[in-house]
């Protein structure tokens, strides 16, 4: 397939609830697409409708209104079997597959084409021995799932959704539950999977950290302002990431420098900090914060505020009512600090 | 198939037919092997009630244990697998108890007594849509709660509170019947494999081996089910089809062997596990052959324990199945961390 051809796409798309006559409706008017060898991360705050959106365009659920198009055909023009092999999903539901191998259970995923019995023949085995391969557990083939660890589990999640051999991967939060390493190590293997495979991959997550690392494209999917798609770094220089946490906007703020949501500084005291080197003023700035500080730039300091001039993390000058002190840890640092009125 | 499964297969299929053979030769009556074996190779006995005894009671009764053992275990391996859930069975969701209020009903509108075996095939054919009508309803109330309850646990108790329900509605019609009427009722809620009489034999396997059938051509969206229905719903499976094809298979096992055998408990809640822990397995491909096999094994095994004391007379099945099951439950909870299955 070639790269960046669009998977799917929806064009004013409304996702929602019908319950017999009553319709809930979620998000209206949503303008998207994915594109193939693209990892696309999907942000938002709980209760912004990110399962509702996977859901629809996993087809397991109908869109309310617009148009959903998967490979150029309205994704209700495709027969169930047809789907299975063009959206594969890796979900959070609890499964009951502890006693099975991690080969029958990706395995599994074969069976939109296999026969009725879902006997596997040679191609389904190198199909499975190759996506067991490209997620990195194949010396684990023949252990039962039971004894895997949880950031394995969801490799051979993936693996399964692998073999099913659909151009396009939804992944429902496939890093919660999983440690720092694994939450790496799983968004790592999704963004080499999507261009090396050629997949279009959309998967949410509450990870913001990795998702800006790693995706190709975010999705920004908020209350108000519905969704908005952009490549990431688009996204962040014009601000966008404010946005999503757009009902706790008072508490916490998008730090543009670092890429990561931070409280909001109550910035009652000002110290004017002279650092030597930025990650030096990046901790101090850290430790400062913590006591209400605001950090001014020497450009920026009124004549009468304190001054810090920190040359190493051993040693800080704090100059303050006309007393010089000198500290030679954070410690110290932060006991002079605090004492200051 | 793999190694394992000709091994447990092959072992399986050995004391199936020692156990049918266990089942023939033995009974309350004492008829010496030779005249069984001749008897059962088309022969003349010494004595013709001998001969009648090995075609009218023993046969039947081992056949029907065969099968009712296969359906059981087929119909609890179904339930477990589709509602996610280790510990469910007919009896413990309530299923029987909702095919023995059918067959009540049935029974007592009707005047008579509640024994399959003593109807004509009109009488029979009633009895025994009764039953899969009272089995549907309940496994119908099931599903539904199901989509209510999400602990599988707490749906196992809403199972029990039914089949406590039908109960007390068995016991309400029992007030209003005879006292034949609920000597008879009793009798046959004591479970008992010998309820098929060689007449309804044919008839008796050709709806188990329908259920059975539907079993086993299910066996690939079951294994798909293993991962929760909204995966199974990715791979292609049609959920909804395949849930009403379990819900009549189950049903119309249920109610067949309810109907005919009374409510038979434990096989179907224990044989799955058993087989579970031999093959080391969830996979359907290998788990629902050896299901069978082993249900059937473990009911002719049941039937010969139920004939042992002879002449003395017959134990009531479920005196002896909790006896064989309730252990292996036990020994699956407590080491349910330790069991892959479970995990």
């Amino acid at each position: 397939m070639e790269q960046h051809a669009t998977i799917i796409e929806g064009k004013r798309l409304g996702i929602g609830y019908r319950n017999g006559k009553s319709i809930t409706t979620v998000h209206k008017g949503l303008d998207f697409r994915l594109r193939c060898g693209e990892l696309t991360c999907l942000l938002g705050a709980n209760g912004a409708g990110k399962s509702t959106l996977l859901r629809t365009l996993a087809a397991a659920q109908p869109p309310l209104d617009g148009e959903l198009t998967l490979l150029g055909k309205p994704i209700s023009g495709y027969s169930e079997r047809e789907r299975s092999r063009t959206i594969g999903v890796v979900l959070t539901d609890k499964t009951q597959t502890g006693g099975l191998t991690v080969y029958e259970l990706v395995a599994l995923g074969r069976q939109p084409h296999t026969g009725f019995f879902g006997r596997l023949h040679r191609t389904d085995k190198e199909i499975i021995e190759h996506a067991l391969h490209a997620v990195g557990i194949l010396n684990k083939a023949r252990r039962y799932m039971a004894e895997l660890s949880d950031g394995e589990r969801q490799k051979a999640m993936i693996a399964k959704a692998l073999v099913q051999e659909c151009p396009l991967i939804l992944l429902d939060e496939p890093t919660a539950f999983l440690d720092v390493v694994s939450r790496i190590e799983i968004m790592t293997l999704l963004h080499r999977l999507a261009a090396e495979e050629k997949k279009a991959i959309l998967l949410s997550t509450h990870d913001i950290e990795q998702a800006l690392v790693l995706s190709d494209r975010l999705w920004l999917l908020t209350r108000s302002n519905g969704l908005e798609c952009g490549v990431t770094e688009d996204l962040i220089l014009s601000n966008r990431m404010d946005t999503l946490f757009e009902t706790q906007a008072e508490q916490i703020r998008f730090d543009l420098m670092h890429g990561v949501f931070s409280p909001t500084v109550e910035g009652r005291k000002s110290i004017c900090l002279k650092a030597e080197d930025e990650v030096l003023r990046h901790w101090i700035q850290n430790a400062l914060n913590r006591q209400n500080y605001f950090c001014l730039p020497p450009s920026a300091a009124q004549p009468q505020c304190p001054v810090l001039e920190a040359a190493s993390p051993r040693n800080f000058t704090l100059t303050a009512n006309g007393q010089t002190r000198t500290c030679h840890s954070f410690d110290e640092l932060l006991q002079e600090t605090a004492s200051l009125p | 198939m793999g190694h394992k499964g000709f091994i447990y297969g092959g072992t399986l299929c050995a004391s199936i037919l020692a156990l049918i053979a266990a089942n023939l030769f033995l009974g309350s009556v004492d008829i010496p092997a030779q005249d069984v074996a001749r008897i059962l190779t088309g022969g003349e006995a010494e004595r013709e009630t001998w001969r009648y005894i090995v075609w009218e009671s023993r046969f039947p009764q081992c056949m029907t244990a065969l099968l009712c053992g296969a359906a059981l275990s087929a119909s609890g391996l179904m339930l477990q697998t589709v509602f996610n859930n280790p510990l469910a069975d007919s009896s413990i969701l309530g299923i029987s108890s909702g095919a023995s209020l059918g067959v009540a009903l049935v029974m007592l509108v009707g005047g008579g007594t509640i024994t399959a075996g003593a109807f004509t095939l009109s009488g029979f054919i009633t009895v025994i849509l009764g039953a899969f009508v009272g089995a549907a309803c309940v496994l119908g109330i099931i599903l539904f709660l199901s989509s209510l309850i999400k602990n599988a646990v707490m749906l196992l108790i809403a199972g029990i509170m039914i089949g406590y329900i039908a109960s007390s509605l068995i016991s309400l019609l029992n007030f209003f019947a005879t006292a034949e009427g609920v000597h008879s009722y009793t009798i046959w809620g004591l479970g008992n494999f010998g309820g098929v009489s060689l007449e309804q034999l044919p008839a008796f396997s050709a709806m188990i081996a329908a259920g059975l059938l539907i079993a086993v051509l299910l066996i690939k969206p079951l294994n798909a089910l293993l991962l929760g229905p909204r995966y199974a719903e990715n791979l292609g499976i049609n959920i909804r089809r395949v849930r009403n094809l379990l819900l009549a298979a189950t049903g119309l096992l249920t109610a067949v062997t309810t109907s005919f055998c009374g409510p038979v408990s434990f096989i179907g809640l224990a044989v799955p596990h058993i087989a579970r822990l031999m093959l080391g397995t969830s996979n359907h491909n290998l788990l629902m052959p050896v299901t069978l096999l082993a249900g059937s094994a473990i009911a002719l095994l049941c039937n010969v324990i139920c004939i042992l004391p002879g002449g003395a007379g017959v134990i009531p099945l479920n005196a002896v199945t909790p006896i064989l099951g309730a252990p292996v439950i036990i020994y699956v909870i407590v080491n349910q961390r330790k069991i892959q299955y479970f995990n």
